[in-house]
């Protein structure tokens, strides 16, 4: 490709005489006296600051680099462009480096995930709906504030679908077998859960908790062992996967055209990793954006556990008791805590707890009642971290003047509500979407992570097909000279 | 906005996708290369950001020369040169 020229339509002059930086300002300030406001209440929303300031990083870089996990496989399919997912194995590296340091200081608050086939089921109905919606959840809170009302629909519909799927009881219990009914029963639980009924719940309490989560130096016994975390965690898990992937991208999706510009007709080896290194580099946005969400994310684990150890608590539950908020706990008085980046699962609760205020009550849900909790999203901590990713890309968006009110056509909104509910019916199966259970997971030494990718990428895969089909179909349909 | 692809002169193509979110743009994008001539010039109209990244990978793959491109208010017109 030739020299680009590149024009802004907007005038020049000093960086505050424009709007949008002016904007984006005043955002950043909003923050900045929302977190000391919150601080002169009580210093210990310190801890839910962690992740409004950790989520306002990861909303800056997403939005920088276009980081979109969706776009990772959906465009090597749609368009045979490896960009993103170039950009998430370099920021699943940086983590798993990250992760194995904060694993050795003692402050991890990781947990593995349930090793079964829900994943690769979950998984596979998740990265179906990700190539309708246009975004994974991280990539549909950032691409909402860029003004675009899909993206909101779209965020709208992971919310209740999962508010739904976790508590909706009735002909949804025919969908699990009586074995797990059986199982959910024989488990010791509270009767105000009433496990028995939802099937959300029976698959819970009847299915995943007979399963094992575990990481790759657990199961050779040496989870405690440095040697462990480094060699089997994160060079095994990690590290070893990503160069393999790397390498395959390099060879099925650019190597050819890397040739080709550079003159090569007999390759070393020499040029082959230089070929790679073009590819990591090709798009610095996203390369750069991968870096600082890896170590970010990593950085992010280490401070909460950090500050976990410092309250003397295990979950933000019990500060919260201790600072007198106990409406919306669960009944173990824990809320959802990961204590690191994750998405889908406040999601549900904001979707949950507005079902709550409309008269629907779903606290006796394993997901809610026993885990989770439904408290106010002004105490929502992880929910506070989507608040922030959603404010850090508004200022970059505004800074950079990309956001513009994009409303939705008929199919587009049809594809963001449809493609946005499968994705949440996605993420509760599998546990978590492509950060919980992917990015969280093989970064900290758990290989069901990989699972969920290999899941996800076949739902991908189908989804292109899927939507190539619809789109030749409605051209067709439209015909005309120009018909594409 | 409906998607639109009009040829504008003898070689010249415009594509319009504003309103549109991934993957429409790409996709639209990779659809009207592959029907204009080699040499022709595709101005592509959008307003989705992301697009913008795969679209520049797609056109480097390709061999296709990104000649100009002007940015600003959330859209964005490229002229792309087929290879």
């Amino acid at each position: 490709m030739n020299g680009v020229a590149t024009t802004g339509m907007a005038s020049g002059g000093s960086w505050l005489s424009r709007k949008g930086n002016l904007q984006a300002l005043g955002v950043f300030l909003f923050v900045v006296a929302g977190s000391l406001w919150a601080l002169a209440q009580d210093s210990r929303f310190v801890y839910m600051l962690v992740y409004v300031w950790f989520g306002l990083a990861y909303g800056m870089l997403l939005q920088y680099g276009r980081f979109c996990m969706a776009s990772a496989v959906r465009d090597l399919f749609a368009v045979k462009v490896p960009r993103m997912a170039v950009g998430m194995m370099i920021a699943v590296a940086l983590y798993a480096v990250v992760a194995a340091i904060v694993t050795l200081s003692g402050f991890s608050t990781f947990h593995p995930n349930a090793l079964g086939w829900h994943i690769v089921v979950g998984a596979a109905i998740f990265g179906f709906g990700i190539v309708f919606t246009g975004g994974c959840a991280s990539g549909s809170l950032y691409k909402a504030v860029e003004g675009n009302m899909n993206s909101m629909l779209v965020v709208l519909a992971i919310s209740f679908s999962q508010a739904i799927v976790v508590s909706a009881s009735g002909w949804w219990d025919a969908l699990v077998p009586q074995s797990w009914v059986d199982a959910a029963a024989a488990q010791d639980m509270p009767a105000e859960l009433s496990v028995t009924k939802g099937w959300f719940d029976i698959f819970t309490a009847g299915y995943i908790w007979g399963l094992k989560g575990t990481t790759t130096a657990e199961i050779f016994g040496m989870a405690e062992s440095a040697a462990g975390i480094v060699w089997l965690n994160t060079f095994l898990t990690a590290i070893l996967p990503v160069a393999v992937i790397l390498v395959a991208l390099y060879a099925f999706y650019y190597r050819k055209a890397y040739l080709r510009r550079s003159g090569k007709v007999a390759p070393t080896l020499r040029d082959e990793f230089a070929g790679i290194w073009a590819m990591c580099t090709a798009s610095k946005n996203t390369a750069l954006a991968g870096i600082g969400l890896g170590i970010l994310a990593g950085l992010h684990m280490y401070v909460t556990g950090a500050l976990r150890e410092h309250y003397g608590i295990f979950n933000f539950g019990e500060l919260l008791v201790a600072m007198g908020y106990t409406n919306g706990l669960s009944i173990q008085d824990t809320v959802f805590d990961p204590g690191y980046w994750y998405i889908t699962t406040q999601e549900a609760q904001w979707g949950g707890w507005i079902m709550q205020k409309l008269g629907i009550d779903s606290m006796d849900s394993i997901f809610f009642g026993l885990d989770n909790g439904l408290p106010n999203p002004l105490l929502n901590a992880p929910g506070f971290m989507s608040i922030g990713i959603i404010l850090g890309a508004s200022v970059m968006a505004l800074s950079r003047r990309e956001f513009k009110w994009k409303a939705p056509t008929w199919e587009t909104a049809f594809f963001a509500i449809v493609g946005g509910t499968l994705m949440g019916i996605g993420a509760r199966l599998a546990m978590g979407c492509n950060i919980g259970a992917f990015f969280a997971t093989v970064t900290n030494g758990d290989p069901s992570g990989w699972i969920f990718l290999f899941g996800m990428t076949l739902g991908a895969f189908v989804g292109v097909k899927v939507f190539t089909w619809w789109m030749d179909w409605s051209a067709a349909r439209k015909g005309g000279e120009c018909d594409l | 906005m409906a998607m639109t692809f009009n040829k504008t002169a003898e070689h010249e193509w415009e594509l319009n996708v504003c309103g549109y979110t991934c993957p429409h743009p790409q996709m639209y994008t990779k659809k009207a290369l592959q029907k204009i001539g080699s040499g022709d010039m595709l101005t592509l109209i959008f307003d989705n950001p992301s697009s913008g990244e795969s679209i520049q990978a797609m056109c480097e793959a390709e061999g296709s020369d990104l000649v100009d491109r002007q940015e600003g208010s959330g859209s964005f017109v490229w002229k792309i040169r087929k290879a």
